[in-house]
């Protein structure tokens, strides 16, 4: 074995690229409390104050407040950039500078060119220029493949939030494989691996030849650019600070060259555990260093930015990057993976406050050990700053090193990734098959010219054979958008960098999403036991709905109206996987449009359930807004109704209560603890 | 079986009794207090009517999540609701529940035989009583609810020969309730009940008020203060004085 990994079970993993083998053969779950846990040190704060004063000054500059419009990002585009160097433990900065947003132009030019002008900056003419004449970008790539009918559904928002013009991100590289076995073994595997292609040059070889050796490219970037931060990466970490180090610069890399929807990080903490263990064992390292190498590495993750237009960020309503780190779940042998790490990574958001980013999300698992329980919930009443999700679930098909991309995309980290496929507004669909494929809001023709419903009350089976067809056509013209897009991101965005992090083949996911499933559902079963006439405007356009009498609604727990949001779901991806999809991706989809439903609202107009106009959706699979009322288990009972196998890519629920609203204060409260009234 | 007239269901009672609970809150109270934050369940008609067993089948599809807590009815006044609840908690107690009532105990009726065995039978099936005291002072409480406090007080000593666990309530009230005479006094009485497991003061707040608005009822209380957490905690601590005095003295008088 070699040097740096003394002290580690040796196993599989030494021999090939195999991260999982290594955890599960190092790592040490962890069953005690919190008291372990060691405060920020004066560095960390200090830091962080500055960090502090840097988002303020943002704010102040109106959301930006520097960037690059002369330098094309990529890994080695920039020197190093610091907060203060003698302060810091873990380096490295998008930019040569904090808060410096970079230039990146490959996913489309004039995205890259609004971003900058909308905050006040203007792009290198030079690039601009090259961009527009002599490189061609996704954007551009996309944009000429389209047909008629893709431009008409992408304008009317019936599909939307289509990633044709930025970064469609969503893919995780195993950035711990920079730690673990260090730059120089990668490439030697990546050779390997392109020794070890079919030798008759198919287009998929030719293509998978040409993809391996960009990674190769990167591979030796990502050197070259920590060498610039002092840091020899082309070996495996030696300690737990060169693990974290190791991999923030993997992930690093990633972010330098994609301003992707969503730049997840993956599921890292058990495995720095395995290095923190063996430091603390020798006394290499104390608590109070290791948690501060911990909090360096979060305030890191906290600094990334992207440049973007106030379109996008209307649509994903802020700033987001999506930094989803997993944490904790089950192993396949059984044993929990909480581990002290776990603990420390949530503990960040006590030493440094709280924060979205990064989305620490805890994979939850009836299994896990009490005291990480209660340690979690603690650090949910107090920063509201955990995502949770269902680990039991996805450990099924996921086995136990998955990570979650964005919120809720599950993928084998380092063998499986994701083509980021936004969402069908499904309630706008509903409308056009009463319609008969004319828009609602702009009365334009833009579905197939199907049969519109007669009459003036909405009959259920013929409303819902109508929209079972008008979903078919969604589908077909969805998914061959997203083919297009795909198609044009690996050919003129392709992300080298994370690539080189995965296995030479990968599973991809084709993702696709749907938008208004709890209007669809309350508007189907207002359909089936209510009464809802039609209201058509001086053109015969159905524009509006009068609804008489109590119907079911979707969030209470009420098997009436949640198998008709099932059906709905198993029937949208029962038409998606009918299609081809661009390299065999396979085929899931997601309900979790947990910011964009407010503007997918406003592009759909009245529906038969009685929400208006312009009237914002509830997010992701969530009833609409006040229509649950027998409270949150009956509420939580209606989603997870909704079936996994249709809705693979990840089915979000948004939960907001107030504290008191989880039980009594205990000062106040006795509640179970008995009385002790004979002091 | 008995219909129950319910005002609405809760799946996720978590300030109703220990743990986790499925609440029922059932429709109608004959108490008119004036802090009252569900003034919407006062009416004794309306509502809807609903059998047990389909309130016990919503509560049995979502389990797991109760498994640390259990039932409650609440309101509204379960107590008015007898027979409704000897069926619903017969299903309950079959399948193992934790049963909860959260009642004023205004209903408490000691001449009326027929329904003292009815009481009986239901007593029989309920794991805790969670009373709500809302005043010691008969003077005091018959303006601040529009009831006298007789039965009820009644009621706590009924409870206590019968051996029933037994949570005490009591909401504090700026200028209303939280006079510490009466709550020590209040202590005092509550001292005297051996089955007593917990002391529930709950803060007073202002969140019933839109309610009265939707309603057109006039809100007697537009402009007493919401309690903070600080005062309630202090206000506790005299009622535990009083409840300690007194079983000081119990204690006592059992020595000699």
């Amino acid at each position: 074995m070699r040097s740096e990994w003394e002290g580690f079970v040796p196993g599989k993993w030494d021999r090939e690229i195999n991260v999982r083998d290594f955890i599960q053969r190092n790592y040490t779950p962890y069953d005690g409390d919190e008291s372990f846990l060691a405060g920020p040190t004066q560095n960390t704060k200090d830091l962080w104050d500055q960090v502090l004063d840097l988002q303020k000054k943002e704010r102040a500059a109106g959301g930006v407040l520097d960037m690059d419009t002369k330098v094309v990002s990529t890994i080695t585009s920039h020197g190093p950039g610091y907060l203060d160097k003698d302060k810091e433990t873990i380096v490295g900065f998008q930019t040569d500078k904090p808060f410096k947003r970079s230039l990146q132009p490959y996913g489309g030019i004039r995205m890259a060119e609004k971003a900058c002008s909308d905050n006040g900056y203007e792009v290198d003419p030079e690039i601009s220029e090259f961009f527009s004449t002599h490189r061609k970008t996704h954007n551009a790539g996309c944009f000429d493949a389209y047909n008629q009918e893709m431009r008409a559904c992408r304008s009317s928002h019936i599909i939307t939030g289509l990633p044709d013009a930025y970064g469609r991100g969503r893919i995780i590289g195993d950035y711990r494989r920079v730690a673990l076995y260090g730059i120089d073994r990668l490439i030697e595997d990546k050779q390997a691996q392109k020794d070890s292609t079919g030798r008759v040059m198919t287009d998929d070889v030719i293509r998978l030849r040409e993809e391996i050796s960009e990674q190769m490219v990167a591979l030796k970037m990502m050197k070259e650019m920590a060498a610039s931060y002092g840091c020899d990466i082309s070996k495996p970490a030696k300690n737990v600070q060169e693990a974290i180090q190791w991999t923030y610069f993997g992930y690093l890399c990633a972010v330098k060259e994609q301003n992707g929807a969503a730049m997840s990080l993956g599921r890292t903490s058990t495995f720095i555990d395995c290095f923190a263990e063996r430091d603390l064992k020798n006394g290499t390292f104390t608590e109070e260093q290791i948690q501060e190498f911990v909090d360096h590495f979060i305030m890191k993750l906290r600094c990334i930015k992207f440049a973007r237009t106030p379109e996008y960020n209307q649509i994903f309503a802020g700033d987001p990057v999506w930094v989803t780190e997993s944490i904790a779940g089950i192993g396949v042998d059984g044993r929990h993976m909480a581990t002290k790490m776990s603990f420390r990574y949530l503990h960040t958001l006590r030493n440094l406050g709280p924060s979205p980013e990064p989305n620490l999300t805890v994979l939850w698992s009836t299994r896990l050990p009490q005291n990480f329980k209660k340690f979690c919930a603690k650090i949910s009443i107090t920063t509201s700053s955990i995502q949770y999700e269902n680990d039991d679930l996805m450990r099924v098909t996921h086995g136990d090193d998955y990570g979650i991309a964005c919120c809720v995309s599950s993928m084998v980290i380092g063998k499986e990734m994701q083509f980021f496929g936004a969402r069908a507004n499904l309630a706008k669909c509903l409308l056009y098959a009463l319609n008969g494929g004319i828009d609602e809001v702009t009365k334009k023709q833009v579905g197939p010219k199907y049969r519109p419903v007669e009459g003036d009350v909405l009959e259920y089976d013929d409303v819902v054979a109508k929209f079972m067809d008008m979903m078919e056509w969604q589908a077909d013209v969805y998914v061959n958008t997203l083919n297009i897009i795909h198609y044009m991101h690996d050919k003129y965005c392709y992300e080298r960098a994370e690539m080189a992090l995965h296995d030479r083949d990968v599973k991809r996911y084709f993702a696709t999403g749907i938008a208004g499933l709890s209007i669809v559902a309350d508007s189907l079963s207002a359909i089936k036991y209510a009464k809802v006439e039609v209201i058509r405007d001086e053109d015969g356009i159905i524009t509006d709905f009068k609804t008489t009498g109590e119907f079911p609604k979707y969030g209470n727990d009420d098997d009436r109206v949640d198998d008709i949001a099932q059906e709905v779901v198993h029937r949208f991806m029962t038409a998606v996987r009918r299609h081809h999809t661009y390299r065999n991706g396979v085929p899931t989809t997601s309900i979790l449009t947990i910011t964009s439903n407010v503007t997918y609202g406003k592009a759909t107009g009245n529906t038969p359930d009685g929400r208006r106009k312009g009237q914002p959706f509830a997010p992701g699979a969530n009833p609409m807004h006040g229509r649950d009322t027998h409270g949150a288990v009956a509420s939580l009972s209606s989603v997870s109704k909704l079936p996994f196998k249709d809705a693979q890519d990840g089915i979000s629920n948004t939960f907001t209560i107030i504290p008191g609203a989880l039980g009594k204060e205990d000062k106040v409260f006795a509640g179970d603890i008995e009385l002790d009234l004979n002091k | 079986m008995t219909q129950g007239r319910i005002h609405s269901l809760e799946s996720f009672g978590t300030v109703d009794g220990p743990g986790t609970r499925y609440v029922v809150f059932v429709q109608g109270c004959p108490m008119r207090c004036m802090y009252c934050h569900n003034p919407d369940t006062w009416a004794m008609s309306g509502g809807t009517m609903m059998d047990p067993q389909e309130i016990f089948n919503q509560y049995k599809n979502n389990e797991p999540f109760y498994k640390n807590g259990g039932v409650t009815v609440t309101g509204g006044e379960p107590l008015m609701q007898v027979d409704f609840l000897i069926d619903l908690f017969t299903i309950f107690k079959d399948g193992n529940v934790h049963t909860c009532i959260d009642t004023s105990g205004i209903a408490f009726d000691p001449d009326n035989a027929e329904w003292m065995e009815k009481l009986d039978r239901l007593l029989a099936l309920t794991d805790l009583v969670m009373l709500d005291i809302k005043h010691i002072d008969p003077e005091k409480h018959l303006e601040l609810t529009g009831q006298p406090n007789e039965n009820i007080l009644k009621f706590a000593e009924y409870l206590d020969q019968k051996k029933v666990d037994l949570w005490i309530r009591h909401v504090v009230v700026p200028g209303l309730t939280d006079d510490d005479t009466y709550l020590y006094k209040l202590g005092y009485f509550i001292g005297g009940l051996s089955d007593l497991k917990a002391l529930d003061v709950l803060p007073y707040h202002t969140m019933g008020k839109v309610k009265y608005e939707k309603l057109g009822y006039k809100y007697r209380l537009a402009d007493t203060p919401a309690m903070t957490q600080d005062e309630a905690i202090a206000k506790k601590q005299v009622i535990l004085d009083g409840i300690k005095a007194r079983r000081k003295e119990d204690g006592k008088k059992e020595e000699t």
